[in-house]
């Protein structure tokens, strides 16, 4: 067996990113969809560009907070934030936020390489030891870590339920850079194809 | 269809008239603004709303909290509701964000998404650091509060008088919600009175 430099980094366990998002997102129904900037929106996209999807390409902590705002807006539907690790760390005090609101149609996906992917693979807190699953349950929003296909169908399935309250699943995958796949950067064209899809008016 | 929880509700009502809202003009009791406020932004449709307090603001989170038709989230820090105003659009909700002048100074960058994006944006903002003001540390960004919001491409109103203000939060309804600005409507340290220490 071949040890690889990636090995030594501990940058190669976890589940494939790219599987991971297609999988949660197969037959998504009428899921709305919030992603964070980076690698998580082009993992969105390469699952298939939809005008139920809204990309952050900044506003760094803002996915899952708008994601709440969503869910308030339109208790209806099921959001669905998927966003990453480091995204998260930003907001760890919107999930305090969330947990209060008590949203039961928000679930937050965090995609976890344990790294910062977009500007060098630094490793993040995560990497260093932080468990997000753990600081999401303190602050009261159910929290599971997923690390096999097996878990990942199971929470496909459980993401088109309303549930008790929000939860966040973290998403334990490979730190790789995969070949991007970028949405569209144009914010009003973003939001204005979001809520046509909605019926409501552009103005 | 309501989210419930201790402050989150959301309710399917459409703006009803409510007290307060109908008055063109306040007289010298400017102690009323926050009913008349409440009521401007009632009557605009605004049912969703988020704060980090402000004691200039208490009376406003009291009317909006106590609204069964007004979902209401308490936040860590103010930017929180910059992002969850965005996504209450998103969805087709009016949303109010209520803090205080230092507050501003944590919302920068998070406005990026307002103004990129042309979120409607509709922020009360209490200042502090600008009249017989106690507290040192408040003057800072006090100081910093209208030309940090005007750099990222915020409009700024600042009301002097309670009428001022009334006059204001409707206009600024208008240019949020109907023309896709972001606007803070800045209350000056001198019309909210001497806090007691």
């Amino acid at each position: 067996m071949v040890t690889t430099v990636n090995d030594l980094l501990g940058l190669s366990s976890g589940l494939d990113r790219r599987e991971a998002v297609a999988a949660l997102l197969h037959d998504r129904g009428d899921l709305l969809v919030v992603t964070g900037l980076g690698s998580p929106g082009y993992d969105v996209h390469a699952a298939g560009d939809h005008d139920a999807n809204y990309y952050l390409w900044g506003a760094m902590g803002a996915a899952a907070l708008m994601g709440l705002g969503l869910a308030q807006a339109r208790p209806d539907r099921n959001v669905l934030v998927i966003t990453g690790d480091g995204e998260q760390l930003m907001g760890l005090g919107g999930l305090a936020t969330i947990a209060i609101a008590k949203p039961k149609n928000l679930s937050i996906i965090v995609i976890d390489n344990g790294h910062f992917g977009e500007t060098g693979m630094q490793r993040s807190h995560t990497g260093l030891g932080l468990d997000i699953a753990k600081v999401s349950q303190a602050c009261g929003v159910e929290a599971r870590v997923l690390r096999s296909p097996g878990d990942i169908e199971a929470v496909r399935i459980a993401l088109r339920r309303k549930s008790k309250g929000p939860r966040l699943y973290v998403v334990k995958v490979k730190a790789e850079n995969v070949p991007r796949s970028l949405p569209p950067r144009d914010a009003v064209h973003l939001k204005n194809r979001f809520r046509a899809q909605l019926g409501l008016p552009i103005t | 269809m309501t989210v419930k929880g201790k402050m989150a509700r959301g309710g399917g009502a459409r703006a009803r008239k409510v007290e307060g809202g109908a008055r063109k003009s306040l007289g010298s009791e400017s102690q009323d603004w926050p009913q008349a406020v409440y009521g401007a932004l009632r009557n605009a449709d605004v049912r969703h709303m988020s704060f980090v307090p402000d004691a200039g603001h208490s009376k406003l989170i009291e009317l909006f909290t106590a609204d069964p038709d007004v979902t209401s989230n308490v936040l860590t820090t103010e930017e929180e509701g910059i992002a969850i105003a965005a996504g209450a659009w998103l969805g087709g909700m009016r949303s109010v964000l209520l803090m205080q002048s230092s507050g501003v100074g944590n919302c920068i960058n998070m406005l990026s998404l307002a103004t990129i994006s042309r979120f409607p944006l509709l922020m009360l903002v209490t200042m502090r650091g600008e009249w017989a003001e106690f507290n040192p540390w408040q003057v800072p960004m006090g100081r910093a509060t209208e030309p940090a919001l005007t750099a990222i491409g915020v409009r700024t109103l600042r009301a002097e008088t309670a009428q001022d203000l009334l006059d204001m939060v409707g206009s600024a309804a208008t240019m949020a919600y109907e023309a896709d600005q972001q606007v803070a409507v800045l209350i000056s340290q001198r019309m909210l009175g001497r806090k007691k220490w």
